[in-house]
């Protein structure tokens, strides 16, 4: 269920988050006594430009996972959105809307395809998502032959920059596309989940879909509109990474879902629905990004950055499970 | 009105989920086997097109029947690749470091040993894997997509994603080799399948799996240790991965950190339209293994027509779909 985070700072105490915090705050203390690059403003913002495109994900996923969903063709989604936004902004020309209308509807229209197959056809969203990968990413690859897009319009390849302003001798820093799509990402996502009505319907319906249905919400309404929200986010990051790379490469995103999984669940949602929240997601998302560029800071070959992931993962995820089962010991949860 | 036939459906499907997916299956392979027969004639029914068929159907075989048994209890196993290759660099280190002249009985006994210590290295994952889902209560995904970062991690860590390479003969006869015509890798996998469909289907054990699958909590209450079942249950799919392993780095000839990394979705794709049920307490082996040769027909067959493997792909998720949504469309019918 939903509560007011922050309501009482007691409930605040025993949650998720608040462990997720603890071990970020150490995290980022022993690192920046460790590493005096660690906490500066140009690794800030190179944190937040290089994890813009799993947070925008990881946002949609979050939405999914709290409607009682999941969604693992995220990534064939993008790969779809990226490569047919450029290739027209190349063919036509395009501007800024122009290429975030047309990705985001391409985006939504595939998410939609995901909501039609789960409801009207009740199959089970892992076996349409697992289908839908390799349909949208078969397909894909079929069409194009794989071929990479190197030449992108010049205003994209340039990208945006704002609110300059210069650090030291020859450092400058700005808000560019990267971080003020993730920005928007998490300010909707967040309005949406919290500050809506059909966020609260999210959450209910999520938590048990049978009761939201006698209650008479719309349930198919509902996700397709979640589905949806997960393809537009998407399509954004997927000219995201776009922009960051400076290419289109149709089979590198394929293969990534797990990482996103990985920081939504980190961050407190559950696999079975109704529970999760965008400061858990924040969180989970933080403590991954902070890990692996925390592993090269210290001068660890990057060899062993998974290795570190996987072990602070399993931890993670173990102690949580623990201090659970201690305020509910006779629960018989799975 | 709407959740009348809905729980109506629901106990159709149940039933479905046992043989009526494995007539769907069977009529979806004669259908196949005929189009094919068609539009390709001869070469579909040569020697050579079944033999690379047979050689490669037991690699994704094996890694679906370690992913199905984890589905079946109600749970998952993302680290069937990374416990793969992790314990298939290990028997290819002792193999390539330990190896004694090339003949003889120390020769023959370090290629055993060498398995052997695989073996144990993803024993050792499924323990890790059986105790954190059994014991500390972590939702299966999440403890396998630790252990799979962990071991893929470990993988890239120790071998820098370096490939090794270079076996001996008879590891090599494991991945290439046949017997009367027969390649040795299917006789792997059905020396893998049988036990298991046994196991399943005539043991308290297999009961057990599909009770908790079902319902745990309910299971848990009726006196079933379930923690031990799931223990044991995880172990056992690691183990399927360590087979998987020798049977991999021997038809390369090779391991590495990364090999078969797009099988992990396509294990999953294999058992759910085998009939397994994602939720777990539903499927047999017999639907997953025709499952798999479905799959392995469409690809054999795409590419004596040489189309794309990625259009493969594309046709696998749309069968994946019809599939999954002929219960549905039957249960249609009488309202």
């Amino acid at each position: 269920m939903p509560k007011p985070r922050f309501a009482s700072f007691g409930r605040f105490r025993r949650s998720h988050e608040f462990w997720l915090l603890i071990v970020i705050l150490v995290l980022c203390a022993s690192l920046g006594a460790a590493n005096g690059q660690f906490l500066t403003m140009q690794n800030l913002f190179d944190l937040l430009t290089s994890y813009a495109f799993v947070g925008i994900l990881a946002l949609g996923l979050l939405v999914v996972l709290i409607a009682g969903g999941i969604d693992i063709s995220f990534t064939a989604t993008a790969s779809v959105a990226q490569y047919v936004t450029l290739s027209v902004a190349n063919a036509y020309g395009a501007n800024w809307i122009c290429v975030f209308a047309i990705a985001i509807g391409i985006g939504g229209a595939l998410g939609a395809l995901n909501a039609i197959f789960i409801r009207k056809l009740r199959i089970p969203s892992i076996i349409v998502s697992v289908a839908t990968l390799n349909i949208f990413y078969g397909l894909l690859i079929f069409f194009t032959g794989g071929k990479y897009i190197y030449s992108l319009p010049d205003w994209f390849a340039t990208g945006i920059f704002w609110f300059e302003f210069e650090w030291g001798k020859d450092t400058s820093y700005g808000v560019n596309l990267q971080i003020l799509a993730l920005g928007f990402s998490f300010l909707f996502t967040w309005l949406l989940l919290n500050r809506s009505n059909i966020g609260r319907q999210i959450y209910a319906m999520g938590g048990n879909t049978d009761a939201a249905q006698r209650l008479g919400f719309h349930v198919f309404g509902l996700n397709m509109l979640v589905y949806c929200y997960m393809g537009v986010m998407a399509g954004i990051a997927s000219l995201v990474q776009a922009q960051l790379a400076q290419s289109v490469a149709p089979t590198v995103l394929v293969g990534k879902e797990l990482d996103v999984v990985a920081a939504v669940v980190l961050g407190g949602a559950s696999l079975m629905g109704g529970v999760g929240t965008v400061f858990g997601t924040f969180l989970g998302l933080a403590l991954l990004a902070i890990l692996q560029n925390g592993i090269i800071l210290l001068g660890v070959s990057s060899y062993w950055s998974p290795f570190f992931v996987g072990l602070v993962i399993l931890i993670s995820v173990s102690a949580t499970a623990w201090s659970q089962r201690e305020r509910r010991p006779r629960s018989a949860q799975p | 009105m709407r959740n009348a036939p809905t729980l109506a459906l629901r106990g159709r499907l149940i039933r479905l989920a046992g043989s009526g997916t494995i007539v769907t299956l069977m009529l979806l392979l004669v259908a196949l086997w005929l189009v094919f027969a068609i539009t390709i004639g001869d070469r579909f029914f040569s020697v050579n097109t079944l033999q690379s068929m047979a050689f490669q159907m037991p690699e994704l075989g094996i890694l679906s029947l370690a992913m199905m048994l984890a589905l079946l209890s109600g749970g998952l196993n993302l680290s069937i690749i990374a416990t793969a290759n992790l314990s298939g660099l290990t028997i290819a280190f002792l193999l390539t470091h330990y190896i004694p002249g090339s003949q003889g009985i120390a020769w023959a006994g370090v290629q055993v040993l060498a398995i052997a210590a695989g073996f144990a290295v993803a024993a050792l994952v499924g323990l890790v894997n059986g105790f954190v889902i059994a014991y500390l209560g972590v939702s299966p995904i999440l403890a396998t997509l630790g252990t799979m970062t962990l071991c893929k991690g470990l993988a890239i860590g120790l071998t820098r994603g370096n490939v090794i390479s270079g076996f001996p003969e008879p590891i090599v006869f494991i991945g290439n080799g046949t017997v009367f015509g027969v390649p040795f890798a299917l006789i792997v996998l059905a020396l893998c399948a049988l036990p298991v469909a046994l196991m399943l289907n005539a043991t308290p054990f297999g009961a057990r799996v599909y009770m908790i699958g079902s319902n745990e909590k309910a299971t848990r209450y009726s006196g079933v240790d379930t923690r031990a079942v799931l223990l044991k249950l995880y172990v056992l799919s690691s183990l399927l991965a360590g087979v998987a392993a020798v049977v991999m780095l021997a038809r390369f000839n090779s391991a590495n950190a990364a090999y078969g990394e797009s099988y992990l979705l396509v294990t999953i794709l294999a058992a759910v339209l085998g009939g397994v049920d994602p939720f777990g307490g539903f499927g047999k082996v017999g639907g997953l293994l025709l499952a798999l040769i479905i799959l392995q027909m469409i690809s054999s067959a795409f590419n004596l027509l040489n189309l794309s493997q990625f259009l493969t792909l594309a046709i696998w998720g749309g069968i994946l779909i019809a599939v999954a949504a002929v219960p549905h469309l039957g249960g249609k019918a009488p309202r």
